[in-house]
């Protein structure tokens, strides 16, 4: 069998594959590679001006103890957001997979959050959360807990984790019910014969046939947590009070575009971009394998 | 070792649905039951309502003298093997065998002690380490069947376990089911719907229809005596022949209280091709329609001179006015030739006209 398609003309298959090409250039590589440049430039405080600097940016950078701050919360923050996510959507998919009636019901609404844009949620949870505004937050203080994530940078960081988490426990879910269907029922009733109580059965038979699904989400997640956030920080906390919730994404906005920093910024993108790769490239030998069991 | 009794065992789904409709089986201590059917007659819903893996709607499931309707699977001392085997994709065949035994508690030394014994027995000894995917489907079966014996329960129950191989295998698998089972002398139930692998497993047979029993006994008592025409169809491989008594050309010939039958049956092995009539037997012309030649044996398909009245009432019965014959050898009638087929009185079997009721006579 052949696969090779037979073209008459020799450009016809270049012109085919031209749009997507012309995309990815324009939208991805120029842009990256603007930010490469950036990153060795400097520019004066008017931006007339800008000198080629070398690593410079990169070695204010590692000097600055507020990147490293940054760096730190960021890490802090998707292990969060990953942990609480994935837990949270995998006790719902358990749950959800069981032969319950109106099971349909439950799985769309569990689906839906998904989409909501992340503005919208920080939106909505601001709405709850907010200690002036806030529904929730009256019942809070009415508990006696001192809630004022304006002022309180724990708090401010819970609250994002929070939204943040909550935003993508609908995609966790999907792929968890998805993952649960996927393993034949009788596994599981093999298992409940073979004696074993069903938070074992869950401990030795599903948890480890969705060990798959748990890494490929854990991968997806922390991607999530590192950049699809910036909306829902800047929407609830615009990275306060003070820095306590500038992540990695944030620090890039801010630096650059509030503080004028273009250089730094563009170094700060540069060092993100490198992360991003490297995770893709994790996730890509994973795929390659497949079956972890 | 326990006997497994059912008393009058009701499944009724929520909706309505009926699929077992009052089953009672009395299964001995050490005996092997099996369950056969059509796909959809309730053998596999029964199985599992044996195994708890189904609710009970009505009536009573009893192992070993004890009422087991709300006892959970883990507590009802049965092992089962599953049609796609069950295996755990991410244990060691060492740990699918001992997966059961540890869940119980059992000490470590005890349960290498059994696993290594059932690897023996089961020839798995060399692929303890590997995992059910680096083996075939064959060596998933005997893993599936080791995981059953560890635990040396009081019941087995089977659930299609040989449907997965292939043909020559499956007869393979079927005489070493059978010996280990009457090594180990453990009551169980076996689900099939192969006719030949119920008739050969079976000290006891079961064939069921729709949620409902059709009959119980030995498989050659059956076989010999069917108690309906969904039986007589059932077992025995081509199928028994039926057709209404109705027709003169049978009446005639039945003749007596044989005569109140609606139905007559006559299993193909039991015709000859012969020009004369059996006092008392039944004679019929055909028109050859078909030839198979299968070495030792050949069928001939004819059809009835004579319209036939009835029509086909169960899955697996033959067409109406079809008649297949049984002859041994190769030796057959050419196709369109025009012969005459005679079955004597002791061969044949005589139904009411629902094919519900035996008639002696």
């Amino acid at each position: 069998m052949q696969k090779q398609a037979i073209f008459q003309s020799k450009l016809l298959p270049y012109a085919l594959v031209a749009p997507q090409l012309a995309i990815v250039l324009i939208f991805f590589y120029w842009p990256a590679l603007q930010a490469v440049i950036q990153s060795f430039l400097l520019q004066d405080a008017f931006g007339l001006s800008s000198t080629f600097v070398w690593f410079e940016n990169y070695i204010e950078l590692f000097k600055d103890p507020a990147y490293f701050e940054a760096v730190v919360r960021t890490f802090v923050f998707s292990f969060a957001i990953a942990v609480s996510s994935l837990s949270f959507a995998l006790l719902l998919a358990v749950m959800a997979d069981k032969p319950l009636r109106g099971s349909m019901l439950y799985r769309t609404l569990l689906i839906w959050p998904y989409a909501v844009a992340p503005p919208v949620v920080g939106v909505l949870w601001i709405f709850m959360l907010h200690p002036s505004l806030g529904v929730l937050s009256r019942y809070l203080r009415g508990l006696g807990v001192d809630w004022n994530p304006l002022l309180d940078g724990n708090q401010a960081a819970g609250l994002i984790i929070l939204a943040a988490a909550w935003k993508q426990i609908s995609y966790n879910f999907l792929f968890f019910l998805a993952g649960l269907q996927a393993i034949p029922r009788s596994v599981f009733e093999a298992a409940a014969i073979d004696g074993a109580r069903p938070m074992r059965r869950f401990w030795t038979v599903t948890f480890p046939l969705l060990s798959p699904t748990i890494f490929f989400l854990l991968v997806v997640n922390i991607v999530y947590a590192f950049f699809d956030t910036f909306g829902i920080i800047d929407t609830m906390t615009r990275g306060g009070p003070g820095t306590s919730t500038v992540t990695l994404v944030y620090k890039v906005y801010s630096d650059g575009l509030l503080g004028g920093n273009l250089g730094s910024s563009a170094a700060q993108s540069v060092i993100l971009m490198v992360m991003v790769i490297v995770l893709t490239g994790i996730q890509f030998r994973f795929v390659e394998r497949k079956v972890t069991y | 070792m326990a006997n497994v009794t059912l008393r009058n065992v009701r499944k009724t789904y929520t909706g309505g649905f009926e699929a077992i409709k009052g089953v009672n089986v009395d299964v001995a201590d050490g005996q092997f039951c099996v369950l056969v059917g059509p796909s959809g007659c309730g053998k596999s819903t029964l199985l599992r309502m044996v195994a708890g893996l189904e609710t009970v709607t009505g009536g009573e499931i009893d192992i070993g003298g004890r009422v087991v309707n709300q006892i959970e699977p883990a507590d009802r001392d049965i092992a089962m093997v599953f049609q796609n085997y069950a295996l755990y994709p991410h244990m060691s065949v060492f740990n699918n065998m001992a997966y059961g035994l540890r869940n119980r508690g059992m000490a470590e030394a005890e349960v290498k002690t059994r696993v290594e014994e059932a690897a023996r027995v089961l020839e798995l000894a060399p692929m303890l380490e590997r995992k059910p995917r680096q083996l075939s489907g064959g060596q998933r079966q005997r893993v599936a069947m080791g995981r059953a014996i560890v635990r040396q329960p009081k019941v087995f129950l089977f659930d299609e376990p040989l449907s997965n191989l292939d043909a020559k295998l499956r007869i393979a698998m079927r005489v070493e089911i059978r010996k280990l089972q009457r090594r180990l002398n453990t009551t169980s139930i076996y689900v099939t719907h192969d006719q030949l692998e119920a008739m050969t497993l079976a000290d006891v047979l079961v064939v069921m229809n729709g949620g409902q029993v059709e009959q119980i006994g030995n498989p050659l008592a059956i076989y010999e005596k069917p108690a309906t025409t969904f039986v007589a169809s059932f077992i025995g491989a081509p199928p028994m022949n039926l057709m209404s008594t109705r027709a003169d050309e049978i009446k005639s010939q039945l003749g007596g209280g044989a005569t109140e039958a609606g139905i007559l049956g006559i299993r193909p092995e039991d015709f000859v091709i012969t020009d004369q009539t059996p006092a008392g037997g039944v004679a019929l012309p055909l028109t050859v329609e078909a030839i198979e030649r299968v070495g030792a044996e050949t069928f001939v398909y004819g059809t009835r001179a004579q319209d036939e009245q009835r029509v086909a009432a169960t899955p697996g019965e033959l067409p109406p006015g079809e008649v297949i014959v049984r002859i041994p050898g190769t030796e057959a009638p050419a196709i369109g030739a025009r012969i005459r087929v005679a079955a004597v009185r002791a061969k044949l079997h005589l139904f009411s006209g629902d094919g519900r009721t035996r008639i002696e006579a």
